[in-house]
């Protein structure tokens, strides 16, 4: 298998972007087919390197392997290299990110009907710098990936938005997002510009080159690697997003078209979890060791304040908005226990809340066309109206919730078992977030269903769910069930990642340079 | 053996068949579907009981393992069904006394529009209860035990027309989580100290590791068992999370039956059960369970006594009967505990169904002051109710007498005098409270008739337009099978099911009291007090019914009487202690007052430099300011850390 591969999972949906904002001057449905084909090709091509792809490690290493690796030089007299690597951790957020990808497309279909090819070059742009992220192993291309897939996001909210009445408006929310997360990058590319002077000094070279950094992380005087540190740790904090840095994500849900949505909360926060294990721990685990009790302790606090919010929200996608950072919370918990079914749990949370989520804000935005409001005080006896979409409402809610037998439980209950052992106050604190998700989910199943059916002018019941949403609902169901009842396959593939970043967070300095450090 | 399986495969798909229908079977097909797959069920548990029992596998038990759950390190959790006299027990108690519940479901809600949705809940419900009872590790037991409180929450709100039974819904799934909590909390302790939550190697592991010292365990031990006890007193409505189960009885009444008497709520007391080798390493934890168990008992009788709602006095009923299975548990006595569990379905379940004929025959009527002299126009469902309620009451000869007198036997040579005494006074409650049902409801007037508003405060069960009888109206028996064959079968079985003989021997360990069974008159002595409870039911009910009237009407006495009705205020504490001061803090923050802290840092900075930033719209400078800001206040907190 040639690794050029990776290069094509970045290059087709540019292109495919770009063709579909040209076919626009042709008919308004070409560039919809034109997303959704190209879309589907790299999501093939992504599940297909799960299939063909060697992602076991024959013992845990202090530096990280990647089964599959691209190097090329880019502008080589800074030592930048266009380099890509793949392991199982970016394998797994890649298929997720290409699978909601279509579903990004999906629940699109009718949605956008304004420049229609510009929107899927966005929405195609912005997924490729996501998948670029999940990639780069050169932190230059790293932070221009994750840069690249903020500006098409600010256009998905500022241009295809909802003005909802009451809200503060797309733009402003656009803005704020865009704002929060450009110096949250700033700040972590100053981290970065540190390290590759200190990386200077120790050489004598330029690099951004992953595993050069790495080392040279690695043998930082403990008090620049601490400070250095917190500049990723900040940059991730607030995408995560943990709070109290959390309060772009709500203004950029309740505004953002579905799509946007989907992508935020499915995808967007997840790069945050990837950064923190792909660079933050593995360049300074101490570092991290040390913040450890305030990193959990923001986690705990992430859990249950933004799960009290979300029970007050009357906007049905600020409630999710809520909700999803509430779930982020035990990801962050996860990640700074450090133990090995921890961090497994933190992969399948990942997962398992990008899937319910994205089955969450597609159904919003259902019902959103229909009712042309998002507002559950507007709602109510729901239920009899809609054949299927109640019902489906009420399965990922289930999801959110924590019921066994769907992914969101495996990934809790792995990460809060790993954590006992780290931290028995905060995971105690972390699990009375699980009563308060029965609290707002259920909430919002009450004042969304429930009752009887209101008077609106509508009489009868509601056009349910086209084949196309029933057909999306079902994947994202499925693949939930699946996690919750035989998660291991993902768990196979995410493994030999996880066990070295526990490994790397677990052991000493010493024992880590012992098994040296190859580029 | 090999057909196990089947015990929660036919519900499970038959809940998928009714899901999917969407409601375009027909009644009859949706039957066929809902009722048939338990009784797939009952026969799958029959044979295998018959096997178990014919040829006893080594050890007692047999697991079968479906497959790995995962695999995560030393996690290795697997979904695997141990099968053992106790499990087996409960396996023919939900499938048993389940089958006959839904075929008297499918007589109770026909001509519901829900129809197939009601099976289809039903049917997840018991494939869950039978993952909760099959679970050979914690993991799966817990599986199960989020399934049947996911179910008991949609059953509970099966009207949602009403928003108040979605709000009994949501409070029962919301209390029982908080109890569900404290366990998984149990279960990240016990995988951290022994790597395993396999309930058969922690029975091994555990006591190694805690052992108990001159009658005092361990602070872990206790710890774990308190946590899994506050599980267990979610799940089977036990003081102090009790408040749900009077408000669960919403949902329809053959789902009272089931979920809240028969089987859901015996759910706390099958986990101690199962999980008793750890409760035997807390002695301490142990006298909590007896405690909780003494005190529910006697509360809820209390409360019983001054319902109106013949459902809530069921419910609170079957709390008080939960209490003496607690109670059994906490002097060790684990087998009697299971036995009443077993007979407390049989008799339970009959006076559930029997109320469900009740009401429908009153017209969705629930308040047993707008009833009397039933015997006259529905007697075989007064002789159900009135077995139900000797067994209930521990008459001799019928089947709660075996299982309670067995019970307070067991709590008198343990040495726990002080629970005996509560089981005691208990049993006189009961008589007063059931036998009131009787004689208000069966004999006297035919209250109906008099009374000139009818109707308005039977919630609870009503879906039909029409609630309670008028003063002309009769009320109307139920003539079909598939009404009688489900009292019947539980007529006998709340008759003659003490006479089972439950091999739990291998199960529980062995209570040796040595030769010192008591005094004779120990075992004797419940017979005349319950009889005494009768009497007293009979004398100020049937005989005097003027004195319970004065006393509603005396100060002191009044008091007293409201104050048991309203449940000795647990709703009303917990509303001001919780449920307020949760509302309030989260619709005060509705706004996110992180978001206005942000905004307000540029806002103070705009007050001081007015000029430049009246010249400007400034949004994104403020929020540029903002996020650096949060930023530098995150940094300053991690470096003064």
């Amino acid at each position: 298998m040639s690794p050029t591969i990776l290069v094509w999972l970045l290059v087709i949906p540019f292109v495919g972007g770009m063709i579909s904002w040209q076919a626009e001057r042709y008919s308004r449905f070409l560039p919809r087919w034109i997303a959704l084909f190209t879309q589907l090709t790299v999501l093939v091509m992504s599940v297909w390197l799960w299939f063909v792809g060697d992602f076991t490690l024959s013992a845990p290493s202090s530096t990280p392997v990647f089964a599959l690796e691209y190097k090329a030089a880019w502008i080589p007299s800074f030592g930048i290299n266009f380099h890509l690597g793949l392991d199982g951790l970016s394998l797994l957020l890649v298929i997720l990110t290409n699978l909601l990808g279509v579903m990004a497309i999906g629940c699109s279909w009718k949605e956008i009907d304004r420049y229609v090819g510009f929107f899927h070059l966005n929405l195609l742009w912005n997924l490729a710098g996501v998948v670029g992220v999940f990639l780069a192993l050169d932190l230059f291309l790293f932070f221009f990936f994750w840069e690249m897939m903020l500006v098409p996001m600010y256009f998905l909210i500022a241009l295809w938005g909802h003005n909802i009445p009451g809200g503060k408006g797309r733009i402003y929310s656009a803005t704020k997002f865009f704002i929060f997360t450009q110096f949250s990058g700033l700040i972590m590319l100053l981290a970065i510009l540190a390290l590759v002077f200190f990386n200077h000094q120790a050489t004598g070279q330029w690099s951004f080159g992953y595993f050069e950094l790495l080392k040279t992380a690695r043998g930082l005087d403990p008090q620049i690697a601490w400070w250095l540190m917190l500049g990723f740790f900040v940059a991730f904090a607030v995408k995560m997003p943990m709070v109290p840095l959390h309060t772009w994500l709500p203004d950029a849900h309740s505004q953002a078209p579905t799509a946007g949505s989907v992508d935020l909360a499915g995808i967007l926060l997840k790069t945050a979890a990837y950064g923190m294990l792909r660079f933050a721990l593995p360049f300074f685990p101490d570092a991290m060791r040390e913040i450890a009790p305030f990193a959990m302790a923001l986690a705990a606090i992430s859990v249950i304040y933004a799960g009290v919010v979300a029970f007050s929200q009357t906007d049905i996608k600020r409630l999710i908005a809520y909700s999803s950072i509430s779930h982020m919370g035990f990801v962050t918990l996860g990640i700074f226990a450090g133990t090995e079914q921890a961090l497994q749990g933190v992969v399948i949370q990942m997962i398992a809340h990008g899937l319910s989520a994205a089955g969450l804000f597609i159904l919003s935005g259902e019902i959103y066309e229909r009712l042309h409001t998002r507002d559950l005080r507007q709602m109510g006896g729901l239920w009899g109206r809609f054949p299927y979409l109640p019902p489906i409402m009420l399965f990922f809610t289930a999801a959110s919730l924590g019921l066994p037998g769907l992914g969101n439980f495996v990934g809790e209950f792995l990460i809060l078992t790993g954590s006992y052992a780290v931290s028995p106050l905060f995971t105690i604190l972390c699990a009375f977030g699980l009563v308060l998700a029965a609290v707002y989910s259920l909430i919002l199943v009450q004042k969304a269903f429930h009752g009887a059916p209101r008077d609106d002018g509508h009489a009868g019941n509601y056009e349910d769910l086209s084949r196309r949403e029933q057909s999306m609902m079902a994947v994202l169901m499925l693949l939930l069930l699946g996690l919750g009842l035989y998660p291991q396959p993902v768990l196979d593939i995410s493994a030999a990642s996880m066990q070295t970043v526990e490994f790397i967070y677990n052991n000493t300095p010493a024992a880590l340079s012992l098994s040296g450090v190859t580029p | 053996m090999t057909l196990l399986p089947l015990t929660f495969a036919a519900p499970l798909l038959g809940f998928l068949i009714l899901a999917f229908a969407r409601g375009r079977l027909s009644e009859n097909l949706a039957t066929a579907v809902g009722v048939g797959s338990v009784g797939v069920s009952a026969l799958t548990t029959l044979i295998a009981g018959i096997q178990f029992m014919g040829t006893p596998p080594e050890g007692g038990s047999l697991t079968i393992t479906l497959w790995q759950w995962m695999s995560v390190g030393n996690f290795t959790p697997s979904f695997a069904l141990y099968l053992d006299a106790l499990s087996l027990t409960m396996l023919g108690v939900i499938t048993g006394v389940g089958f006959f519940i839904h075929l008297f479901a499918s007589w109770y809600m026909r001509g519901d529009e829900g129809f197939a949705r009601f099976f289809s809940y039903m049917n997840l419900f018991v494939a869950s209860m039978v993952f909760l009872v099959l679970g050979d590790n914690l993991l799966f037991l817990y599986f199960g035990w989020e399934g049947v409180g996911l179910a008991s929450y949609l059953l509970i709100g099966f009207w949602y027309k009403d928003p108040a039974n979605g709000a009994a819904a949501r409070k029962a799934f919301v209390i029982t989580r908080v109890g569900d909590t404290f366990m998984a909390i149990a279960l990240f302790i016990l995988f951290k100290e022994f790597g395993t939550l396999n309930i058969q190697e922690l029975a091994v592991l555990a006591p190694a590791a805690w052992p108990v010292v001159n009658g005092v365990g361990a602070t872990m031990a206790t710890i774990t068992a308190l946590l899994l006890l506050g599980g267990a007193v979610g799940k089977s409505a036990q003081l102090p999370l009790q408040t749900w189960l009077p408000d669960a009885m919403a949902g329809p009444t053959p789902v009272s039956a089931l979920i809240h008497a028969a089987t859901m709520v015996t759910a706390g007391v099958y986990l101690i059960a199962r999980t008793n080798a750890l409760f035997e390493l807390s002695p301490f934890a142990l006298q909590c369970v007896g405690v909780v168990g003494a005190t529910t008992l006697i509360m809820a009788g209390f409360i019983a006594l001054m319902q109106t709602d013949i459902k809530k006095i069921l419910a609170y009923s079957t709390m008080s009967q939960i209490g003496y299975m607690f109670l059994a548990e906490g002097v060790g006595a684990y087998a009697p505990a299971v036995f009443h569990l077993m007979t407390h379905a049989f008799f339970k379940a009959l006076l559930f169904l029997s109320s469900g004929s009740v009401i429908l025959a009153m017209h969705h009527e629930q308040n047993i002051f707008r009833m009397g002299n039933l015997r006259k126009h529905i007697p075989f469902v007064y002789w159900c109710m009135l077995i139900g309620t000797l067994a209930l009451c521990a008459f001799p000869l019928t089947s709660g007498f075996f299982s309670k007198d067995e019970i307070l036997h067991e709590a008198y040579l343990s040495g726990h005098h002080g629970l005996w005494i509560a089981g005691l006074f208990g049993a006189f409650l009961t008589g007063i409270y059931s036998f009131r049902l009787i004689f208000i409801v069966f004999f006297g007037p035919e209250r109906w008739r008099q009374a000139e508003h009818h109707g308005h405060d039977a919630h609870g069960d009503a879906h039909g337009e029409h609630h309670g009888l008028g003063p002309k109206d009769e009320p109307h028996g139920a003539t079909t099978l598939d009404h009688h064959i489900p009292l019947a079968v539980l007529l006998v079985m709340a008759l003659i099911g003490g006479f089972i003989h439950l091999p739990l021997e291998a199960v529980f360990p062995v209570v040796d009291h040595g030769s010192d069974h008591g005094p004779a008159w120990i075992v004797y002595l419940p017979i005349p007090v319950s009889l005494a409870g009768m009497f007293v039911s009979w004398f100020l009910f049937l005989k005097r019914p003027d004195i319970p009237a004065a006393l509603a009407s005396g100060g002191l006495t009044r008091q007293l009487g409201l104050f048991w009705k309203s449940a000795f205020g647990f709703d009303w504490l917990y509303d001001r202690l919780f449920v307020k001061p949760f509302v309030w803090a989260a619709n005060i923050n509705k706004n996110d007052i992180v978001d206005g802290l942000l905004g307000l840092i540029p806002m103070t900075l705009r007050g001081a430099n007015s000029l430049a930033a009246a010249t400007q719209t400034g949004n994104l400078r403020w929020y540029a300011f903002a996020a650096g800001a949060g930023a530098i206040a995150l940094i300053a907190a991690i470096a003064l850390h």
